[in-house]
């Protein structure tokens, strides 16, 4: 029983660590007042360009960067739209998200069409993402294969988070975007240079999504390219996440992995303890999500509400 | 844009590229530019297809081709064919432009849709004995019921606390795909160990008029039921205004939060009834695949048409051109049908910076000494 529930955690880590990259990813966005519906979209780009990168390289470091460096391009591509064209945020985020999609579907077809069958990973490359050993550490009963037997992707994803808490809480820069994502103006007029603030959170956080996208490629999927994409709705569920968590990246790390346990749970609660249907344990997350949501704006709490200026457009030129 | 920056400002100093508001283009002159942009974006589209080693232009006959013509037995069956696609597409961008006037972002069209679909499902399923006309009316106003319900439960909490809409009606979508799939495999379930709903009853079915099902005839009277509702009902009237400014619409003395949740029944009845149409008409069974992302597409198409039914017609008319032909694309070129996301993408990119240029424009170099 105990080892049963030691796999279970296991398996909620492996399955939150997407999650936590697109989260981190979209807190980026929204910090600086960006509403980036458009996740979906970046990582199943991320997904794609990390797979064929991996494919053709079989390096892991170039497949993560080539995963950053396309869904970076489909957030800049939003943060030109809606930063620099004042276009709506919405509905250039789903753009992006139907964009994204079909982009990496057809890109995914030709591939497999001109291979002839469906590409796998090497071997070497799978290798290269397995889960680590560190002696004596990964040896550790219980605690050993929760914190030291992962594949390297789940520490970057904990490694990233930590890092934007610090640059929210403990640096100038962050001190600056926050002040960009609940009041821009009043930013612009302390002489922060807004716009570029929010270019390189949007593209940077659009990157990290990417990257979040490649591992469900490369790993949730074992290295291969599904037809039908596996991203399938992640990255609605990061979005999702992001309220979650209450904007807030260190919170984000236990969030992914809760939201990752729910997504395993199914597999480890036997029907004669809990019998509810699995479709139940899928919509968990966003009852739970649309409760944080109502709770705080009954609350009426300034600490965990989206930043004040997400969603609205700024132009200087318009006050 | 680095040089609006005010520290690369200095004091007196300009910055090379200001954005200045335009005065007010004529009506020809926005056409043309919106015309340039589409133009813009079937090249840029073209230019993806090419780097993708297929023919540009191919594609886009393939396309139409697949769109037009129909086989010998029925030259008819493709147009037939994306008028089923569009039916749906088009009721709900009408339906979501309602709250979308109101500056409610609805994003939950999906849900709506799926409830009006969950609704009148269950009178096909449970009431399939009544005869066909009433029972067909039945499943109508239940469409419209759920879909309003889902609809009306964010706004309830958006007057009440303030609760962000757009997150709110979000998450919907997700609880109500969810409860269809708990159906499919519990309650509604139609054979033992395979997930899905059984085949609602011909009672329940919409009728052929033209070779579509009358579903048609309901969007054709839609939109000009919401042109003159939304321009010339004084409730239309209310929508704008309060879409305007909240401040504004209390000053003249209305009950802010009555409109928003009439609106919003209104918004999220127009797209359940596109769910009951979608069971009743194409379907004739309840699954998970009942919205087909319609609630997302519907919110570009009304954003693009800016929210005018005529305009949000047309539009729906080539999104459902790009997505009926693009399969035609994929069989004869070899380019997945995936690709239509990609061009509907390409194009709502133009549109969405167009409509920059068609309100500011950039200036070069110096004010002028009055400005």
């Amino acid at each position: 029983m105990n080892n049963m529930f030691i796999n279970f955690l296991y398996a909620a880590i492996l399955s939150g660590t997407p999650l936590l990259f697109a989260t981190v990813g979209e807190i980026l966005s929204e910090k600086v007042g960006n509403l980036n519906l458009g996740v979906e979209g970046m990582m199943w780009m991320g997904a794609f360009a990390g797979f064929f990168a991996a494919y053709k390289t079989e390096s892991p470091i170039l497949a993560i960067l080539a995963a950053f460096g396309f869904a970076a391009l489909g957030a800049l591509i939003y943060a030109i739209l809606t930063v620099s064209l004042k276009a709506n945020q919405n509905v250039t985020g789903l753009t992006l998200t139907t964009f994204g999609i079909g982009l990496s579907i057809v890109m995914g077809y030709a591939m497999t069409s001109k291979i002839g069958g469906a590409p796998k990973v090497s071997e070497k490359f799978a290798a290269s993402l397995n889960h680590i050993h560190i002696p004596i550490l990964s040896d550790i009963p219980y605690i050993g294969k929760l914190l030291f037997q992962h594949n390297p992707l789940v520490y970057l994803s904990v490694i990233l988070a930590i890092i934007c808490a610090i640059y929210y809480k403990r640096t100038r820069i962050g001190l600056n975007v926050r002040a960009v994502g609940e009041n821009p103006s009043s930013a612009d007029a302390a002489g922060i240079n807004v716009t570029l603030l929010k270019y390189i959170n949007i593209v940077v956080g659009g990157g990290i999504c990417g990257i979040g996208g490649a591992y469900m490629s490369l790993i949730t999927a074992n290295g291969s390219w599904q037809p039908g994409g596996i991203v399938n709705g992640s990255g609605w569920i990061a979005v999702a996440l992001v309220i979650f968590v209450s904007w807030s990246p260190s919170k984000a790390i236990l969030g992914a992995f809760i939201f990752g346990a729910f997504n395993s749970l199914v597999n480890y609660v036997p029907a004669s303890v809990i019998d509810i249907p699995i479709a139940f344990y899928q919509m968990l997350p966003f009852v739970l999500t649309t409760l944080v949501l109502i709770i705080t704006s009954v609350r009426k709490s300034r600490e965990n509400a989206q930043p004040a200026g997400c969603g609205v457009t700024y132009f200087r030129e318009e006050r | 844009m680095n040089n609006k920056s005010p520290v690369l400002m200095g004091n007196s100093q300009e910055p090379f590229v200001r954005i200045v508001k335009r005065k007010e283009l004529t009506k020809q002159q926005v056409l043309l530019l919106r015309v340039f942009a589409f133009l813009l974006a079937i090249i840029a589209g073209g230019i993806f297809i090419w780097t993708m080693g297929k023919n540009p232009i191919d594609a886009y006959r393939l396309i139409l081709k697949g769109a037009f013509v129909g086989s010998k037995r029925n030259p008819l069956s493709s147009i037939q064919a994306t008028i089923n696609i569009a039916i749906p597409l088009l009721i709900v961008s009408l339906g979501l432009s309602f709250a979308f006037k109101m500056k409610f972002w609805n994003i939950g069209g999906e849900s709506q849709v799926i409830a009006g679909g969950i609704f009148a499902t269950y009178f096909a399923l449970y009431y399939s004995t009544l005869p066909g006309p009433i029972l067909l009316v039945i499943m109508f106003v239940a469409g419209a019921l759920g879909g309003g319900l889902m609809g009306l439960l964010p706004a309830i909490f958006k007057v009440r606390f303030g609760t962000n809409e757009t997150l709110f009606t979000l998450m919907l979508n997700y609880i109500a795909l969810y409860v269809i799939r708990y159906l499919e495999s519990g309650p509604w379930r139609a054979t033992p160990g395979f997930a899905s709903i059984a085949q609602i009853d011909t009672n329940a079915r919409l009728t052929h008029l033209g070779g579509v099902h009358i579903g048609w005839i309901f969007a054709v009277l839609l939109i000009a039921v919401v042109y003159i509702y939304l321009n010339h009902t004084k409730q239309g009237y209310e929508i704008s205004v309060v879409g305007e400014s909240q401040a504004t619409a209390h000053y003249a003395g209305m009950n802010v939060k009555k409109i928003v949740l009439r609106t919003m029944f209104i918004s999220g009845a127009i797209c359940g009834i596109a769910g009951m149409i979608q069971v009743a008409g194409i379907d004739y069974t309840l699954s998970a695949g009942i919205a087909g992302g319609v609630g997302f597409k519907g919110i570009t198409v009304a954003w693009l048409a800016q929210l005018n039914p005529f305009v949000i017609t047309f539009v729906t008319a080539v999104f459902s051109i790009l997505e009926k032909g693009s399969g035609v694309m994929q069989s004869e070129l070899g380019l997945s049908s995936a690709g239509t996301g990609v061009l509907q993408g390409i194009i709502l990119f133009f549109f969405l910076g167009c409509e920059f240029f068609v309100r500011y424009s950039f200036v070069l170099g110096k004010r002028r000494a009055n400005a």
